[in-house]
């Protein structure tokens, strides 16, 4: 499937036969620009699931632990309407939002809505052992392994860009999370409704007294967050296959991000998330010793300089 | 909005401080008791695993109860030092006591760069920091050379301690091991009612009148920290001598999370919630080991029941209904 671009990169390199046309510090940039490819997928997926941690953050004041269960379980949706209902990927990427966002208010009203009274931290465990609950049945049904996500017809192939090979679903995922992310910061930033949320975030009893139903908006916040999440994971499954711990360490480095961006704030999530998913790509090609590690000694370093994170305010 | 630790002290804080003592001591007493007697009855191995998570647990509650700060890195404690314990023991043939103190060594001092780094920050931030951190921790733990990658270190010899405690023989092993963790029980404990623990209650309960009076709550908040985990590395580097083990399971992130599953379920804030909290939860995925992702399962209702409807732990309402401290 591969049309083969000029330079193969690496193998020649090595071979010592090819024109060193493109080459940067010595290394091909096939690998480079590959890695770079890489970097800015994961920075998607970090960019969405950091947005969905920072906008429950703000209103809810709780951590979500399970984000990366749910952004799991946004992947296992997509696999089930495909298998079980003959829905493809497009209905998928409509359906799985609304589907667990629908779950994540359940959630809300029924449990998380008894912890506000209490410390935050009670929010954070109980999250934790949602994410453990559902991370545990799936692993319990499906094992360990993966289940194989089709690309969408639409998608499949690629562009040669010269210096490198696009698969055209790489680049739907780049730009759809980015159109996702800035409608959000659109929203949130720029409209009636995102002031009112911005309003519940300072002051809530204040707003309640307005006549707006808060505790509402904490529901729909909410939901809107695990939808974020589950659109992640459908715009993951063809990329990464369907795995019940694909979000389990995910959701580790996601919470570095937040804390180097500053939490609670909307363009720093998406910003960091994107510039991080970069910075670890670079940190394959000219350190990989260093790639699974990089992230959190960023964060290590943001917080000697800035203990509220890049975009935060003062706690 | 209570502070975590502080809702099981509300409800037992009537007592007279002497008579808390006596019943403590009471209590005490009993626990020394049963735990000497039990291994002639139940399989030592797995008490002397519950008495590392103990402590482990002990130390945990030290921070989480006493200043109200939730760590979930504290995984990187208990396994960085059954790495350095396992590997002095094996590789540098140190007799176990040493191999024991240089694990909790390097804990105490993992423990001053990750508090100086996390303590800066408060409730969630820290929880997330302190996560963060430790799973830096655990990535260099599976790609270090020394620390056997996937395998881990394995049979590591338990030698003689002192050059005259056998640690081949299960009963001496287990009588040093339950030592230790009296030895860390009665450190939390003193520590706890010392007049440092009293300032570290009174930041908990209110950081700016704490600063008023003028303490500075981050050396306190440091001191703890470190204690906690230096406390942590005690329980990590008996836990590796135990097992003859060190593997990448007690560095990652889910063991933080079964020691605050520990905690929470025996009594956060209480002397014994943590003792109790780790037997019980021991026995539970002793039972379910053979079913796989069923302990997960497991681990997550009683995550959900404790926070929703058990937030005292079975030691904090047993505390409740004798209306007294435990």
């Amino acid at each position: 499937m591969t049309p083969s671009p000029p330079s193969r990169g690496r193998g020649q390199g090595e071979g010592g036969r090819s024109t060193p046309v493109f080459q940067l510090l010595g290394i091909p940039p096939q690998a480079l620009f590959g890695q770079l490819l890489i970097g800015l997928i994961n920075g998607s997926f970090y960019a969405l699931l950091s947005l969905g941690l920072s906008v429950i953050f703000g209103l809810l004041n709780i951590i979500n632990f399970a984000h990366g269960a749910q952004y799991m379980m946004g992947a296992f949706v997509a696999y089930f309407l495909l298998q079980y209902a003959g829905l493809g990927y497009w209905w998928a990427l409509l359906l799985t939002p609304f589907l667990m966002a629908a779950l994540g208010m359940v959630l809300e009203r029924t449990t998380l809505k008894r912890l506000y009274h209490l410390d935050h931290l009670y929010g954070l465990l109980l999250t934790f052992g949602f994410a453990l609950i559902i991370q545990g049945v799936f692993r319990h049904e499906f094992g360990s392994s993966g289940l194989p996500y089709p690309i969408p017809p639409q998608l499949t192939g690629g562009q040669n860009l010269g210096f490198m090979f696009l698969p055209n679903y790489r680049a739907w995922v780049i730009v759809f999370s980015l159109i996702v992310c800035l409608g959000t910061w659109y929203v949130i930033e720029r409209t009636k409704l995102g002031a009112y949320l911005r309003a519940a975030t300072e002051n809530p009893a204040l707003v309640r007294a307005f006549g707006i139903n808060v505790p509402r908006m904490i529901t729909l916040t909410y939901g809107f967050g695990v939808g974020l999440a589950a659109l992640a994971g459908v715009l993951a499954a063809p990329i990464y296959q369907v795995n019940p711990l694909m979000g389990a360490d995910l959701i580790i480095v996601v919470f570095a991000v937040v804390v180097i961006g500053g939490m609670g704030s909307i363009m720093g999530s998406i910003i960091t998330g994107f510039a991080l998913g970069v910075i670890e790509g670079l940190t394959k090609v000219f350190y990989p010793e260093a790639s699974s590690t990089v992230i959190f000694v960023i964060m290590a370093i943001v917080l000697l300089i800035r203990p509220t994170g890049l975009f935060g305010r003062a706690q | 909005m209570s502070a975590v630790g502080a809702e099981v002290e509300g409800a037992t804080g009537g007592a007279a401080p002497a008579m808390a003592l006596r019943h403590q001591a009471a209590a005490f007493v009993v626990m020394v008791a049963v735990l000497a007697v039990l291994p002639f009855f139940v399989y030592p191995v797995f008490l002397m695993k519950a008495l590392c998570f103990a402590l482990f647990a002990c130390a945990f509650n030290l921070l989480i109860g006493y200043v109200g700060l939730l760590s979930f890195g504290h995984a990187a404690f208990l396994g960085s030092a059954g790495y350095v314990t396992a590997h002095a023991a094996k590789v540098w043939g140190w007799t176990p006591e040493l191999a024991i103190l240089a694990g909790t060594a390097t804990a105490a001092a993992l423990g001053v760069a990750i508090g100086a780094l996390a303590i800066r920050s408060r409730g969630i931030y820290f929880a997330n920091i302190t996560l963060a951190l430790a799973q830096m921790i655990y990535f260099f733990c599976l790609q270090a050379k020394f620390t056997g990658g996937e395998d881990g270190i394995q049979s590591v010899p338990r030698g003689m301690m002192f050059g005259f405690l056998d640690l081949r023989q299960t009963t001496t092993m287990y009588f040093v091991v339950l030592a230790i963790f009296l030895g860390g029980f009665l450190l939390v404990y003193r520590a706890i009612h010392s007049p440092f623990g009293q300032v570290i209650k009174a930041i908990r309960e209110n950081e700016a009148r704490a600063i008023s009076l003028g303490y500075r709550p981050e050396h306190y908040k440091l001191i703890a920290f470190t204690l906690s985990a230096t406390l942590s590395g005690l329980a990590g580097g008996t836990k590796a001598i135990v097992f003859q083990l060190a593997s990448l399971t007690d560095v990652h992130w889910t063991m933080s999370g079964e020691v605050v599953l520990m905690t929470l379920l025996g009594g956060l804030g209480t002397v014994f919630g943590p003792v109790a909290g780790a037997f019980l939860l021991s026995t539970i995925e002793h039972y379910l080991a053979q079913l796989g992702a069923w302990v997960t399962i497991v681990q997550g209702v009683i995550f959900v029941i404790c926070v929703l409807a058990f937030r005292r732990g079975v030691v904090g309402e047993l505390a409740r209904l004798i209306r007294k401290p435990l």
